[in-house]
């Protein structure tokens, strides 16, 4: 055994021997060692290097001590090939891993794939905003829909703050759930979902928009609404909802069944997808209105006595139409109208 | 000594393969093994715990000292840390807790809101400005959007201070007031530091949702009331 520690020295690049006859347990060892004839390879070059950078520094030790070192070197020797080895794998696995990381980082996750969407200027979108309640009547030619993402975008994100000042100053308590949840979920999960949903029926009625148009298209028609909540929210005067309703929210319907209707060949499918898209528009304004509003006694009762879902919204009790502080003065007379 | 070159001999022929030692061989094979030791100079792991304590809490109160006086620094952007916004965020959290009507079903979501609110309001506003070309990066961008939560903050401890003083109409005209003017606050502190990075023209679009997110978070301070 020792005898073979004498040749170590000897090449440059490290010998056989020892790692034959003591390194048998290891394959990884024995592989790197068996094949050591090109010495181009990388691992290879840097294991020859540090082989020899470690046999001088356990050399040097040999030298200084008068014990049977050789042992000692030799254990160390195969502890540094050992150790060094170790980290250069764990090295390239790290590496490899974080390369398919990235590439799938990169393919997935790529926020890029949105830019082209968000590519706007503000006086387009403000121009948007307020096209959105004209409608055009030119309803034989295809309209154009801009295709962007940021103005409805943001506009979801509004609607959604306008639903939270409206269910905190209506009182209403949501069990197993929260307040964000409840507002979040209602006006992302009607623009994403009905937007699909038209789309879906588009698709079988054949007609020529895209799903970013769509969505494009609702997330602008939800202006009209944004408007309404925001003034209704605060004067709770029910024949100024119902004009507004029919106003603003007629307004919004009808561009976007305009919209619709010239991108659509047929009576049967337009009659289809226009009636779809605007019932579910107006109805969803009227939802949204009467859902968080100050609850006038017997109201709530009858609407829904018996049909007590999970989710429960609490009704106050209150005996009149409250009014917020903004508009108490005129509630006095309105109290009387309504 | 003759036992051994006859157990050397088998594989004598083998020990010139790769490099014969007549040609020298020169150059710099840099071995890639280990972690590097550039940083050894400025190793911090041996100081003091006390010392690497003080240095994050300089940093961050240095940070709390430009969200006071916004001015257009880099000082935020330059070393940007998360700890201010954590720290701003459970304090408001914990504050606003407890303070809906019936507070026995909503004190826990209330600090899961406002923690969701925060955290995903940020990242929002973060992506929507890398969208609109900004050259902000993402984690720089969280913690201006989260220090600016600052005024906001102290706003709420003050409405707290007040309600428990007394509540009613005055009261509730000087929260407003207070919370209005903690919103601006933000709103301007946080734009001082976010709008650089943006081109020109498209200045406005990112700041609209900054708006939209200080003015759900002041909407929650001003609707605070504690419960009965």
């Amino acid at each position: 055994m020792s005898s073979g520690s004498g040749s170590r020295n000897t090449e440059p690049w490290g010998s056989f021997d020892d790692n034959l006859i003591q390194g048998g347990g290891s394959a990884v060892i024995d592989m790197e060692n068996m094949d050591d004839t090109s010495g181009s390879s990388f691992e290879d070059m840097g294991e020859m290097h540090q082989r020899m950078k470690e046999e001088e520094e356990v050399a040097a030790e040999a030298a200084a001590t008068e014990d049977d070192v050789a042992d000692d070197g030799e254990f160390l020797g195969m502890k540094g090939l050992k150790g060094q080895l170790g980290r250069q794998v764990a090295d390239e696995v790290w590496q490899a891993g974080k390369r398919q990381a990235s590439k799938a980082f990169n393919l997935y996750a790529n926020i890029d794939i949105l830019r082209p969407y968000f590519d706007v200027e503000p006086v387009q979108v403000r121009n948007r905003l307020i096209e959105s309640l004209i409608p055009v009547r030119m309803i034989n030619f295809p309209q154009k829909i801009a295709g962007e993402l940021y103005g409805p975008l943001m506009l979801v994100f509004t609607l959604v703050a306008i639903l939270l000042h409206g269910m905190k100053t209506s009182g209403t308590v949501i069990r197993e759930g929260t307040l964000m949840g409840t507002a979040i979920g209602t006006c992302f999960g009607y623009w994403l979902g009905v937007s699909a949903f038209i789309y879906f029926l588009a698709y079988l009625v054949n007609a020529q928009i895209t799903m970013l148009q769509m969505l494009s298209l609702l997330g602008y028609g939800l202006f009209g609404p944004c408007i309404v909540l925001l003034v209704t929210y605060n004067i709770h005067f029910h024949f100024l909802f119902y004009g507004l309703w029919l106003l603003l929210g007629g307004l919004s319907t009808l561009r976007m069944v305009a919209a619709l209707l010239s991108r659509t060949v047929g009576q049967t499918p337009r009659l289809l997808l226009c009636g779809t898209l605007g019932l579910l528009h107006m109805l969803f304004l009227l939802y949204l209105h009467f859902n968080y509003h100050t609850i006038v006694e017997g109201l709530l009762d009858s609407l829904e006595g018996h049909n007590m879902a999970p989710m429960q919204r609490v009704a106050r009790d209150v005996p009149e139409v409250m009014l917020n502080a903004t508009a108490r003065n005129p509630g006095m007379l309105l109290k009387v109208v309504s | 000594m003759a036992a051994s070159e006859e157990a050397s001999r088998p594989f004598a022929g083998l020990s010139d393969v790769s490099i014969a030692e007549d040609i020298p061989v020169e150059g710099d094979i840099s071995v890639p093994v280990g972690p590097s030791r550039r940083d050894d100079e400025f190793s911090t792991l041996d100081e003091p715990v006390k010392d690497t304590i003080m240095r994050d809490l300089r940093a961050v109160g240095n940070k709390f000292i430009h969200v006071l006086y916004p001015k257009r620094s880099s000082a935020l952007l330059r070393d940007w840390d998360l700890w201010g916004p954590l720290l701003l965020c459970v304090t408001l959290a914990l504050l606003l807790q407890g303070g809906a009507a019936d507070h026995e079903d909503q004190g826990g979501p209330q600090f899961a809101e406002v923690f969701v609110i925060v955290w995903f309001g940020s990242i929002i506003i973060t992506l929507n400005s890398k969208l609109l070309g900004g050259t902000i990066s993402f984690f720089q961008s969280l913690c201006v959007l989260g220090y600016c939560i600052m005024p906001l903050t102290v706003a709420m401890v003050v409405c707290r201070i007040v309600l428990v003083i007394s509540s009613g109409r005055v009261v509730f005209a000087v929260r407003l007031a207070v919370v209005t003017a903690s919103f601006g606050w933000s709103t301007f502190a946080s734009t001082a530091f976010l709008a650089d990075s943006q081109p020109p023209n498209r200045k406005a679009l990112v700041v609209y949702p900054v708006f939209l997110f200080y003015f759900v978070i002041a909407w929650m301070i001003l609707t605070y009331s504690p419960q009965q």
